[in-house]
């Protein structure tokens, strides 16, 4: 069964190594850095569609978050330690730590590409902060859960960096598809109640993946 | 032998009836369809184009079954079934998505509209890609078959979110919501039994293909294993 505290201790060697090389932030950093310019320099002096810019939010979100964490998994078959951590620990607990270490970083990302995001782009302006910041929320969970085992899968494939994209995106879709309604709806400043059956899809999301992932990561660990 | 030459029989019998029989405002006879509002001569798409998806979702859940199987068993046997329903899968999806976009084209006047339908069998066609996408990149035979289960697994539990989020997104043109308030299509007895025949043709010819696809890949990865 999990451990919590191995999975903290999974965590929190993470997080050493994270800080020691700085790969997936600085990674994640300079991608969301040049989607937004991007983002800025083709939409130029247009008015664009708050719609449209909820739906460019997500698409910074999403390819950042595929070019930081492809390496969740790829890092340990690459530096020889999966049999280390295979005979530590538990497959369940390393899991649950990567996804714990994931969803951090997804955060601390994700706010900088909001804040940013918010500031630069003058035509997006939030009107319900109450459902952006719950679909950030869970978004961000939902997110790092589907991307935590797809990594898992492409660290044991030849082709890593391209396959990942490939493998999440019809995973990920009906979470981006979710997650850019409710984004919409906080633009349009709808009411907290129209945004729940959205809440409830991406709960419900959330909560299928890490079953799954629960049941069949032992397999891919082992491989 | 005999059931392949009834089944070629058979789906010959089912293209001829569909075509040929005419459509007319009040059916009397046996062989005549009834006029469907909106459809019109364009209801015929329903004899291939619904027993085509349907397939390809049943070939789906087939291969997912055996790689479930697979993962219990670990018999590369049932990766070789699992392999053989998915590319028959592949086969019928694009099939299902070329007929529904004529279909499209003539009936809602764009080949490709982004239906909630459309969109579901894009995604499909998306999975398939990734699932073959994935199996071409490992070489390693239980390495392949474990993570290609895997993954369809993984794929198979997150189409159903696609119920309930696609129609929170967009509005449907797909014939069955919309023909009439009880969103069903009225088919006659003649109609329905071509349907139903059709749907049975399909279904048999795809166990048919299925089975040569099985001797078909154990024959290949007895070759490979006594080769190597």
């Amino acid at each position: 069964m999990i451990s919590m505290q191995q999975v903290y201790v999974i965590f929190r060697k993470e997080l050493r190594s994270e800080l020691r090389t700085r790969y997936a932030l600085n990674a994640l950093f300079m991608f969301i850095i040049t989607t937004l310019s991007i983002v800025l320099f083709s939409i130029g002096s247009e008015d664009v569609s708050p719609n449209v810019l909820s739906g460019v939010l997500w698409i910074v979100i999403f390819f950042s978050s595929m070019s930081g964490l492809s390496r969740t998994f790829v890092s340990e078959e690459e530096r020889g330690t999966v049999m280390t951590l295979q005979l530590l620990t538990k497959s369940l607990n390393v899991f649950f730590g990567k996804l714990l270490f994931n969803f951090v970083l997804l955060c601390i990302l994700n706010v900088i590409a909001v804040v940013l995001y918010i500031i630069l782009i003058n035509d997006f302006l939030v009107k319900n902060y109450l459902i952006f910041t719950v679909t950030l929320m869970l978004g961000t969970l939902g997110l790092a859960s589907a991307s935590t085992i797809i990594a898992a899968i492409i660290s044991k494939a030849n082709t890593k960096g391209t396959l990942y994209p490939v493998l999440s995106f019809p995973i990920l879709l009906p979470l981006l598809l979710t997650v850019i309604n409710a984004t919409r709806l906080a633009v349009e400043g709808a009411f907290f109640t129209e945004a729940i059956g959205e809440f409830q899809v991406l709960v419900s999301y959330f909560v299928v993946i890490v079953t799954v992932s629960y049941l069949v990561f032992e397999y891919i660990w082992k491989e | 032998m005999f059931l392949k030459l009834l089944l070629g029989i058979w789906l010959t019998v089912v293209i001829i009836v569909a075509f040929a029989f005419p459509v007319v405002a009040n059916p009397q006879a046996w062989y005549e369809y009834p006029i469907i509002t909106g459809l019109e001569e364009k209801a015929r798409i329903l004899f291939f184009h619904v027993p085509m998806s349907w397939t390809t979702v049943v070939a789906f859940l087939v291969a997912m079954m055996y790689g479930i199987k697979y993962l219990k068993s670990k018999n590369i046997d049932d990766d070789i079934k699992s392999v053989a329903s998915a590319g028959l899968g592949l086969l019928f999806c694009i099939l299902a998505t070329v007929t529904g976009s004529i279909w499209a084209k003539f009936n809602w006047g764009s080949f490709w509209n982004w239906d909630p339908r459309e969109t579901s069998i894009f995604i499909l066609l998306l999975i398939y890609g990734a699932y073959f996408a994935l199996r071409s990149a490992l070489e390693d035979e239980s390495k392949r078959a474990t993570l290609s289960a895997v993954y369809a697994i993984i794929a198979g539990v997150t189409v159903p979110f696609f119920i309930f989020v696609m129609p929170r997104i967009m509005a449907s043109l797909h014939p069955e919501p919309i023909i009439n308030t009880e969103g069903k299509v009225h088919m006659n007895a003649t109609m329905l039994t071509v349907f139903i025949s059709s749907l049975a043709g399909f279904t048999a010819l795809y166990v048919w293909m299925l089975r040569m696809r099985i001797r078909l890949g154990r024959l290949e990865y007895h070759q490979l294993s006594q080769g190597a």
